[in-house]
């Protein structure tokens, strides 16, 4: 049988699926082991008990100097951070993006506008950011809005102008303004496809998020690991990279649970 | 009780002619059926009759009043696919006409007036079959379920003229069928003149009280110099008044 017709059953799915996990985790312990032997101070590689104690320390023990508990207190910040840029970002891409898409004297001024914006790299701003606004949370979160929200309206305005033409006749022969097709047209058949679209920009956000974190920071995730790094605190560096990608995918589900909770038709008519 | 005329009408894409020459007269509660091959211009010519396009030279005229320059609710449609809306449920299609006429600010009725409206809605929908799927929406509902549903939502807002670009193309042939009855009923009942593009010759000679063919002329050299035109204009009599109880 061919290659492209031949499927795993559940239990071989599910071993498969785990192996790559499993075979990660084993090469890890593997060459850590080797080393610690070596070396017990070894640095690179720590053991699992060794990053597990560090982490549970930070999580359930307050600092000795600022009394803070510092997991907590960097992942609140961390995605305080990320809710507020996302929640800007998003409303902009909302809105910049329906009026490109659907309206054409907006998409004539602003379509080629936003399009060469988002061609700037946003790192490349930071500076700029730092000198007008200052270091503070301004700074971060204007920085993970200039690096996700072109690439989001660019997305929104694209995914109006994706809408059959039918549609917007349509509703034109039953009556509606313009006004009118925005809130009752385009508006709900939008909002599960920006979720979608926030989805990808989670990637981005996360990589700007850390990026300034790291350069101006008293606290978050990304300040903690570049922090750390000076002393070669792998103990604390790996848990941390674990985490965030823990809250990265939990983020993900979440709002794919949201857009079919929320928006039942759109999957229904996805799938056909 | 409408009447469509179209004058000398043309339509050019660049120097590529797509309709040329076409002078038509449609009378009042008429039900004209434009056939023709593929891309002989025929849903080009329901466009401009829905002001989705203009013509390029010519007029259009409805009750003897030039087209107004965008759709309007007098003109109502019925397409392939994509006439209802997949984010609305069965209901909500429906009564969307009405909410759009009532609501300036909302587009959405709300309280009394939308249950008033949904009595409404609720008529059209038993006229059409569809009172067992008011809550789903059009991604659980057949093919030949979305057409009736779109043709509900279409005469919500009462229109004086129907326009249908390829309706039924897509269904089967017994739910064709059912649906040639429910239209016939339909057109019969409201008064309103329809125009519907189709290619199938036996749907066209089954509805319509006239049917039109366009065609391009069999010219090979600088072909696209040449758009189509009317070529038969064939009246169809009936034994019997169509939309009879008889047929239901």
């Amino acid at each position: 049988m061919r290659l492209i017709n031949r499927t795993p059953n559940r239990a071989t799915g599910l071993l498969l699926t785990a192996a790559p996990f499993v075979l990660v985790l084993v090469i890890y312990l593997v060459f850590s082991n080797q080393r610690l032997a070596e070396n017990p101070d070894d640095k690179l590689l720590p053991a699992f008990a060794t990053m597990f104690a560090t982490i549970k320390r930070m999580a359930s023990e307050p600092d000795l100097r600022t009394g803070d508990y510092l997991l907590w207190l960097d992942t609140q910040a961390s995605l305080t951070r990320l809710a507020a840029a996302l929640a800007i970002s998003t409303t902009l891409a909302f809105a910049v993006g329906i009026g490109i898409g659907l309206i054409p004297y907006l998409g004539r001024i602003f379509g080629q506008f936003v399009a060469v914006l988002s061609m700037i790299p946003p790192l490349t701003i930071l500076p700029i950011i730092f000198i007008t606004v200052g270091l503070g949370e301004t700074a971060k979160i204007t920085l993970i809005v200039i690096g996700t929200a072109p690439a989001l309206i660019r997305d929104m305005a694209l995914r109006v102008e994706e809408l059959p033409a039918e549609q917007i006749i349509k509703a034109q022969t039953l009556g509606a303004s313009t006004w009118q097709i925005i809130l009752r047209i385009i508006v709900p058949q939008m909002l599960p496809r920006l979720i979608d679209s926030l989805r990808l920009a989670l990637g981005s956000a996360w990589l700007f998020l850390i990026s300034t974190e790291a350069i101006a920071s008293q606290e978050g995730l990304g300040y903690r690991i570049f922090l750390v790094r000076r002393y070669f605190a792998m103990d604390v560096i790996l848990p941390y990279v674990a985490w965030i990608t823990v809250l990265a995918f939990l983020s993900d589900r979440l709002l794919r649970w949201v857009q079919i909770a929320a928006f039942p038709w759109f999957d229904q008519a996805r799938k056909r | 009780m409408t009447a469509i005329a179209a004058k000398n009408v043309w339509k050019e894409y660049g120097d590529r002619v797509v309709l040329e020459r076409v002078s038509l007269d449609i009378a009042p509660h008429s039900f004209v059926a434009l056939v023709g091959p593929s891309g002989c211009g025929k849903t080009t010519f329901l466009r401009m009759l829905l002001s989705q396009e203009t013509p390029s030279r010519g007029k259009l005229l409805i009750d003897g009043e030039p087209l107004p320059r965008e759709p309007t609710p007098d003109r109502g449609v019925v397409f392939q696919r994509y006439s209802v809306f997949p984010h609305l449920t069965v209901l909500d299609n429906v009564l969307l006409g009405f909410d759009f006429a009532h609501s300036r600010f909302l587009g959405r009725l709300i309280g009394r007036a939308r249950k008033t409206a949904a009595e409404d809605a609720h008529r059209l929908l038993e006229e059409v079959g569809l009172t067992h799927a008011l809550r789903q929406f059009p991604a659980e509902l057949s093919g030949g379920m979305q057409q009736r549903l779109a043709l509900a939502q279409a005469l919500m807002r009462k229109p004086r003229v129907l326009l249908l670009d390829e309706p039924f193309g897509a269904l089967d042939p017994g739910i064709r069928a059912d649906i040639h009855v429910l239209m016939q009923r339909l057109w019969h009942e409201t008064r309103m003149t329809v125009v519907m593009v189709t290619h199938d010759l036996s749907e066209a000679f089954r509805l319509a009280t006239r049917v039109i063919a366009f065609e391009r002329p069999n010219v090979t050299a600088e072909a696209h110099r040449f758009g189509a035109s009317i070529t038969y204009d064939i009246p169809v009599h009936r034994q019997q008044v169509t939309g009879d109880a008889t047929l239901a």
